[in-house]
């Protein structure tokens, strides 16, 4: 009895979950762009092939399960057997082909995804990325759109069409930034810059996060991606641009603290870069916190109050700290890459 | 360390609090009982201060379990905070030390020490040897570990849990982002298990290659023995990486100096790289005496020798090669050039390639064979399905490009459940049922153990089948909470009942152990099952005499002791008693690892003076024993005649 529930119960447990799931598709393999959809081809490619091998061994073990099992007569037991060259050459090589198939769309999407996206139309060819910095900070991101000279803090737009080439960094902790509707993730390192292109094909709203753990306030570093047409993402730019208040280094600085960003979201004019590049010098998080007065604290103390500086109080913020980052941008790439290979 | 008097116990969460007051009464009840049955020289000259590996491995076996319930606890709380979105159950630093705490405690302190506690316990009766080669050493391991285990776990009342994942990732592993001593107790509390792990690692390698009996060739030795083998020999290369690693970021935390630090242009990615140089071997050393458990148990109750054996020795030492070649595979995300995505990718499929060949001949062991579903039996057969679900997957992951999607997801951790779960934990029931009647001369029962095993199984797959399509929805893993918006409620719920149903399980297997002692039937013969084929069966009592062998058996080809029965040869009967040298018990061992586990402790909270008195102890107990010139025993002929007389009553 046991023996014939065993691989009905099986089945049953394995069809549960994909009828529940059945009711939306999964996010990763609904994409919205065209990194991710090269993503989920390849992630639905590898599902035929595993549910192939999975099917071939759960028939074969019920077989022999069935077939097998001890009888009153045991005229088909053969102790004797005990390999067959024919065989096992049979299941060495049969994975091997698998793995040789599999790896050659893998390899190809590998060196793919390492460019911007191809442009669908011969307009579309003539522009460049648009460049985002994504700078990971406990517990927030900031976006940073150095062309435009205005910078978010836990949202960002994009004009559909258009490959983004982000430039990947973190002020603290390794971080990771996942968009899973437009594609895979990739970490954000202090004094390391990795690029990450991705591209929204469709106008709407996509959930973003931070995907790798960075403590306490984990949980909330998420954002928004808003999608829009290219005239939307103008105005959007343009609105930014006229209305946002001026970054100031000292609140600059104070987003350094780590803490969930308390107002939600942000916008300002003016850039971060002007002070800092934290993927050129990872010391600068804990030299502000100096400067603000803030000191980590045990998680179990009693008292985790911090005391924090006002701006008149700090010498450092009444003087001019703006660095010049445009000649270095060859360094940078040098420095990128020799960060991460 | 800033630390004040009143941060030093934990206080102010009630599930805490009840901790402490259940281990402080459980600590008395103890206390007391081995006082009133005036247990404590027992207690000590028996067990504490034993050299005797059928002990070690006993002794073990039962702090695995104890750790398998912790961290079990550790798990049902995860899923308890996860089953709702906005569950208040735990708040996000509880959470983060309950998931740390979950995953060092499964992979270092219960599935290690519980292979080990098998390997103990079998492979020196599988060689046909009366002990291991180095037995002092043996103790001193077993102390280590369980130092290292114990300063570990006391760390959620006294002072704080690590809270930086189970891989301590720098910069949040350093000072100013987990400030506190929680990561300098996972720093040293691994460190001294390590080194216990390493010392076992020396000590079966040698006594696999050099103790075997007479006749016992390489390519004749059980395919558990092979596979402890090649698991020891991945330590010994593995576990330095690890010991070096947390000296590093020990000295990073407790003596300033920059390795992986933000500051002073250390280099955090070195550590991930290290700690995976170390962890993805570790994946195979909690897997190999895994698939040796699995080969032993359905060859036994399929009455065949296992299929293949030649293809599956060069499997698992294909295996061993490969587990070093594929680290990068942790962090594809890192923004690793192409190239090496690429070939990391290729080395990561490659590893399915010798594990399915491994699958295929198990498959086959049972082919035109008497298959009896006996429940060491299904746990392996269990094994197979579930094991499968879990590589296939695997080689999804290893497709860097897809891996990008599914890296620091759900998909991820069911994909390791699935490995670690259907092979290491089914592994651990199944062997230790399997062998339960030579370490307690009594097996458990079957009827109860057919329960435990259908709920476990079944709420393994409810808990964690639904969590690769969680992953694919976007779920990360070590989130605290979610929102209703995010459409993962219903998929969570499922998952948290089936990981209740496993602790479930897990009390009727444990009501099972006393239901057995109780009454199950006491064994009469070394051969419980009847069908043993391997050398641990062919003692002359149930549980092997101290000495194992009163005359080492002879070997002649695979499977020697169904050779024997097939032959009609009778070990018993050769009666050419011989005294038989053994080592004698000693007590520095525990007490040079508690004198590491008062240094440690002073370490973690940086009270310098009880590292130091500690360092010096445990130089004071090695001087004490490289002049302790006690070279073992003699057995002699009447003890032997005696209690081999007594054995075949």
């Amino acid at each position: 009895m046991l023996k014939k529930l065993k691989p009905l119960s099986l089945l049953l447990f394995l069809a549960l979950p994909l009828m529940l799931a059945g009711c939306s598709t999964p996010e990763v393999l609904d994409p919205k762009g065209p990194v991710a959809s090269q993503q989920s081809d390849l992630i639905i490619l590898s599902i035929i092939f595993m549910l192939t091998i999975v099917a071939v061994v759960f028939v074969l073990l019920t077989i022999i399960l069935v077939k097998y099992r001890e009888r009153k007569d045991h005229d088909k037991y053969s102790p004797e057997l005990h390999g067959s060259m024919l065989l096992e050459t049979i299941w060495t090589i049969i994975p091997i082909i698998i793995v040789v198939i599999l790896a050659v769309p893998t390899v190809r999407t590998i060196y793919s995804l390492e460019e911007a996206p191809q442009p669908k139309t011969a307009e579309a060819a003539n522009e460049d990325p648009l460049v985002v910095h994504a700078t990971s900070i406990n517990w927030k991101w900031v976006f940073t759109y150095p062309d435009e000279d205005i910078e978010t803090v836990n949202y960002l737009h994009i004009p559909i069409h258009r490959p983004v080439e982000f430039k990947l960094t973190s002020a603290d902790s390794m971080a990771a930034l996942w968009i899973p509707s437009l594609g895979g993730q990739k970490y954000n390192m202090a004094g390391m810059q990795t690029t990450l292109y991705l591209q929204a094909d469709h106008v709407g709203t996509y959930d973003g996060r931070n995907a790798n753990f960075t403590g306490e306030g984990f949980n909330e570093q998420r954002f928004k991606v808003y999608a829009d047409e290219e005239a939307d993402y103008q105005q959007w730019v343009e609105d930014v641009q006229n209305s946002a208040p001026e970054l100031t280094q000292y609140k600059y600085d104070n987003l350094l603290i780590p803490g969930v960003y308390e107002d939600g979201t942000a916008e300002f004019n003016g850039t971060h870069l002007q002070w800092i590049d934290h993927s050129k010098n990872a010391d600068y998080t804990l030299e502000a916190w100096d400067r603000l007065g803030y000191e980590p604290k045990n998680p179990h103390a009693k008292d985790k109050s911090q005391n924090l500086l006002r701006e008149d109080e700090i010498p450092y913020y009444q003087q001019d700290n703006t660095v010049d980052n445009s000649d270095e941008d060859m360094d940078s790439e040098e420095h990128a890459h020799a960060g991460h290979e | 360390m800033d630390l004040k008097w009143n941060e030093f116990i934990i206080t102010g969460d009630p599930l805490i609090l009840g901790a402490q007051i259940s281990i402080l009464l459980g600590g008395i009840a103890v206390v007391a009982a081995l006082t009133y049955f005036k247990k404590w020289s027992w207690l000590w000259k028996e067990w504490l201060t034993s050299v005797d590996h059928k002990k070690l491995g006993i002794m073990y076996i039962l702090s695995a379990l104890l750790m398998l319930f912790r961290g079990g606890i550790d798990g049902l709380m995860i899923r308890t905070q996860l089953a709702k979105p906005g569950m208040e159950f735990l708040d996000p630093q509880h959470y983060n030390e309950v998931f740390s705490t979950h995953g060092v405690i499964m992979i270092l302190f219960m599935a290690m020490p519980f292979l080990i506690g098998l390997i103990n316990y079998i492979v020196p009766l599988q060689i046909g040897a009366r002990d291991v080669a180095f037995p002092y050493l043996n103790n001193l391991s077993f102390w280590t570990f369980f130092v290292g285990m114990a300063l570990f776990n006391i760390s959620f009342i006294i002072g704080g849990s690590p809270d930086a994942g189970w891989t301590g990732y720098t910069p949040l592993a350093t000072n100013e982002f987990s400030p506190g001593p929680g990561q300098n107790y996972y720093l040293l509390a691994i460190q001294i298990a390590g080194i216990g792990t390493l010392m076992t690692g020396i000590n079966f390698f040698v006594t696999i290659l050099k103790m075997r009996t007479k006749g016992m060739t390489l390519m004749k030795m059980s395919m558990f023995t092979w596979t402890s083998l090649i698991t020891m020999l991945i330590i010994i290369f593995a576990f330095p990486v690890l010991t070096v690693a947390l000296a590093m970021q020990t000295f990073d935390r407790l003596f300033g100096s920059v390795l992986f630090t933000l500051q002073g242009d250390g280099n955090p990615m070195l550590w991930v790289n290290l700690f995976w140089v170390w962890g993805h071997p570790e994946v195979y050393i909690v897997i190999l005496p895994a698939f040796g458990i699995f080969s032993e148990i359905i060859s036994t109750f399929a009455r065949k020798q296992l299929f293949a054996y030649k293809a599956m020795v060069v499997s698992i030492v294909t295996i061993s090669v490969l587990s070093f070649l594929v680290w990068v595979h942790h962090f594809f995300t890192m923004g690793n050039s192409a190239e090496a995505n690429s070939f990391f990718s290729i080395t990561t499929m490659a590893i399915s390639i010798p594990t399915g060949v491994k699958i295929f001949n198990w498959l086959f062991t049972m082919y035109r064979g008497r298959i009896t579903f006996t429940t060491p039996m299904l746990w392996s057969l269990a094994f197979i399905p579930n094991f499968v679900i879990g590589g296939v997957t695997g080689v999804m992951l290893a497709m860097a490009a897809a891996d990008y999607q599914y890296h620091n997801t759900y998909f991820l951790v069911s994909h390791f459940h699935y490995v670690l779960i259907s092979g290491t934990v089914f592994a651990c029931f199944a062997g230790l049922i399997y062998w339960y009647p030579k370490m307690f001369g009594h097996k458990l029962n079957e009827k109860i153990g057919k329960w435990a095993f259908w709920i476990f199984v079944i709420g393994f797959n409810v808990c964690f089948f639904p969590q690769y399509f969680l992953g694919l929805d976007g779920m990360p893993r070590r989130i605290s909470t979610y929102l209703p918006e995010d459409g993962w409620t219903g998929l969570n719920m499922i998952s948290t009942i089936g990981a209740f149903m496993m602790g479930l399980a897990f009390l009727i297997f444990v009501y099972n152990i006393y239901y057995s002692w109780r009454y199950s039937p006491r064994e009469k013969t070394g051969d419980a099952w009847g069908l043993g084929r391997n050398l641990e069966w062919a003692t002359t009592s149930s549980i092997p005499p101290h000495y194992n062998f009163a005359v080492l058996p002879e070997v002649t080809g695979l499977d020697p002791y169904w050779d024997m029965k097939e032959k009609g040869l009778d070990q018993q009967k050769n009666t050419d008693y011989k005294p038989i040298h053994m080592p004698s018990n000693s007590s520095t061992p525990a007490i040079m690892s508690a004198l590491m586990g008062m240094a440690a402790f002073g370490l973690v909270f940086q009270w310098y003076w009880v590292g130091i008195v500690g360092a010096v102890g445990i130089f004071i107990t090695m001087i004490v024993r490289s002049f302790d010139y006690n070279d073992g025993y003699y057995v002699s002929v009447e003890e032997i005649k005696e209690t081999e007389a007594k054995a075949n009553k």
